[in-house]
């Protein structure tokens, strides 16, 4: 576990660069934490997937089932991960705030 | 996260052993090869000792002060208790029969992953401080101090270790390596030392009664999710129930099968089949979750997650519980629950209300598991099945580590499988049903930042897929535990690209017949049924 700044705000972020507390997440630490991931500009399509993730996980206390963000966001899981190359889990959540999935999956 | 060798260089493996003895050479804690630390939120949410910020790679772990007198206060406490502990400690003549059975000594070459050497980590401490010859003669009588080094070693090899007991197959004083793992990793959570993809479950189990947090409303959510892609690809629709009282079965599988894909399909394999027989059956948001990563960190642990079962069942008023594919959730309940947290009288011994079979081995957890389900419905030609739809599919089997080695589940997933599929193959005899080899990814260690060891403990599984590949055209693994479907997928991608993954529920729910379905034209993952199109694993 280290402290980084992140847009201006100091931040926690794990071993894989997750944000532990997920109440600091906004847009200017999305676009942070982008870089991090090495992604340069955030697109119209990145923010659909993104505010998608924010919504589906304020409501639910979880990331959505992958199958589920392509039909509601209607991005096959290819172009997700051209828009986000590490993929919707390490990616896409990473850059929206979620928490890392554990267990069996 | 550490970057991958190729396979190539991976399968360049170095049987030669270091130029100094085990003792001698100090473990390197290099990314990729190890898991991180539990981080304190998730020790702290289940009152695990020693909650701090730390990292196996940092010189000071922030041991407690008195950290040695811990553990070995704990060792001699469960010398006691387990009567199998001692004698696994007592009993071994390194004849090394073991030695290469292990996926992850043939995956490595590290001697100390040797089952023998490795189970010597723990044996030459217990032999140091409990032994006569050893608090005597000491190195000469194979004993040694135990060392903050020591610990170290503990940490990084009892957490390369699945538990699989492929190797206690081999002994022939049936010493139990993975009991031995379990009792080191219970040593090493005393002083706050386990690793966080174990640690986070289990706290998220203990909040949620999941592995991934699911609250009850997502829970449902993502359930309904899948009864609507049923609906697309068969027309019919399925109405699930959630924590309904009265129910004649409670239906528990792993929290994977609900989130994740390809488990995603498994659990439509199980809402169709459901449905069409007319169980009577619901899910509990609770209980919502069979896999049980208490078993990796201490008996007690998991005898605290594996109670909301019967709990449940008792709150709803079922007669008994039918459970999904999961691996080591059925070490738990045909080994431990039936005592630990029975016996539930409250429960009836299973009757199948389609068939009338009476499952009277289950007597005692009041629990079956869903490949005798289903294979005792096909057996009195309760289902109506077409194997042609599978056709696309070339199958073979892959025993997980726990349905086969901790409870004997060889006939049941085969006899369903050649009812489902017209194209199944059996992989080479010495690396399935007892002697399977585990998928390297077992038993916690299912986490990415060790994904080069995960890659080479899964390499000889890997490789006897590749065999079926190459001679048969094997294109699909069929499993039955939600942590293969999560990791069998990169494994194959790696070692056997081609080759996808998939539950025996899936394969099932493609050849259902349903009342009223209309005219399939894919199977459950939207591909068509005739002429496979390519990528479509995910």
């Amino acid at each position: 576990m280290s402290e980084i700044n992140l847009a201006g705000v100091a931040v926690q972020i794990d071993e894989d660069g997750f944000i532990q507390d997920t109440g600091k997440w906004n847009e200017a630490v999305a676009k942070a934490l982008a870089e991090t991931e090495g992604i340069t500009g955030l697109s119209e399509d990145h923010w659909k997937i993104i505010n998608y993730l924010r919504k589906y996980y304020l409501e639910f206390g979880i990331a959505p089932m992958i199958r589920k963000l392509c039909k509601e966001t209607g991005y096959d899981l290819k172009t997700i991960y051209e828009l986000f190359p590490s993929g919707p889990a390490k990616g896409a959540c990473k850059i929206a705030g979620l928490p890392k999935p554990t267990g069996c999956v | 996260m550490a970057s991958l060798p190729k396979p190539d260089e991976l399968a360049g493996i170095n049987y030669n052993p270091p130029r100094t003895g085990w003792r001698d050479t100090p473990v390197e804690f290099r990314r990729g090869t190890y898991c991180y630390g539990a981080k304190p939120k998730n020790l702290e949410a289940v009152g695990l000792p020693n909650p701090r910020d730390w990292s196996p790679e940092d010189q000071d772990w922030k041991l407690p002060e008195n950290w040695k007198e811990i553990i070995l206060e704990g060792l001699r406490e469960r010398l006691g208790r387990f009567r199998s502990l001692q004698i696994f400690m007592d009993a071994c003549v390194r004849c090394g029969a073991c030695a290469d059975k292990c996926h992850f000594f043939i995956g490595s070459g590290d001697p100390r992953n040797m089952p023998v050497l490795r189970a010597e980590l723990l044996r030459s401490v217990y032999r140091r401080d409990f032994t006569t010859a050893g608090k005597i003669f000491g190195k000469l009588a194979g004993a040694r101090d135990l060392t903050e080094e020591v610990l170290k070693e503990w940490y990084y090899y009892f957490f390369q270790c699945t538990e699989c007991r492929r190797c206690s197959v081999f002994c022939p004083f049936g010493i139990d390596t993975a009991e031995i793992t379990i009792l080191a990793r219970e040593l090493l959570n005393l002083v706050g030392c386990n690793i966080d993809w174990i640690a986070a479950p289990v706290a998220n189990c203990y909040r949620t009664g999941n592995h991934l947090g699911i609250q009850p409303h997502a829970f449902k959510d993502m359930i309904d999710f899948c009864t609507e892609d049923i609906e697309k690809v068969t027309g019919v629709k399925v109405e699930p129930t959630f924590n309904r009282k009265g129910a004649e079965v409670l239906f528990i599988t792993p929290s994977g099968d609900v989130f994740a894909d390809p488990g995603t399909y498994t659990l439509m394999g199980y809402l169709m089949l459901f449905h069409e027989i007319g169980l009577d059956y619901t899910f509990s948001t609770y209980a919502s979750d069979g896999g049980n990563f208490g078993l990796f960190t201490s008996h007690e642990m998991m005898k605290r997650l594996n109670a909301k079962m019967y709990a449940e069942a008792g709150r709803l008023g079922v007669k008994w519980i039918l459970g999904g594919e999961c691996g080591h959730m059925w070490r738990v309940i045909h080994q431990y629950m039936g005592t630990m947290n029975g016996p539930a009288d409250f429960l009836e011994e299973p009757v199948s209300p389609i068939t009338g079979t009476r499952f009277e081995h289950a007597r005692s957890t009041k629990m079956i598991h869903i490949a005798e389900f289903t294979a005792d419905l096909i057996r009195h030609n309760k289902v109506k099945l077409d194997p042609g739809r599978n056709n696309h599919l070339k199958v073979t089997f892959h025993d997980p580590r726990n349905t086969s080695r901790a409870m004997g589940l060889f006939e049941e997933p085969r006899y369903v499988l050649r009812s489902v599929c017209n194209h199944f193959r059996e992989m080479p005899e010495n690396t399935i049903r007892e002697q399977t080899f585990c998928c390297g990814s077992g038993a916690g260690l299912n986490t990415d930042e060790y994904l080069e060891m995960r890659l080479r403990g899964g390499f000889p599984r890997a490789n006897a897929v590749r065999y079926v590949h190459e001679k048969y055209g094997v294109n699909t693994v069929a499993c039955v535990c939600a942590i293969d479907r999560a990791v069998l997928p990169t494994l194959m991608d790696y070692w056997v690209p081609g080759v996808g993954v998939a539950g025996l529920h899936e394969l099932v729910g493609n050849a259902l017949v349903m009342q009223g379905e209309n005219d399939r034209t894919t199977d459950l993952r939207g591909n068509p049924l005739h002429g496979r199109e390519e990528g479509e694993d995910v």
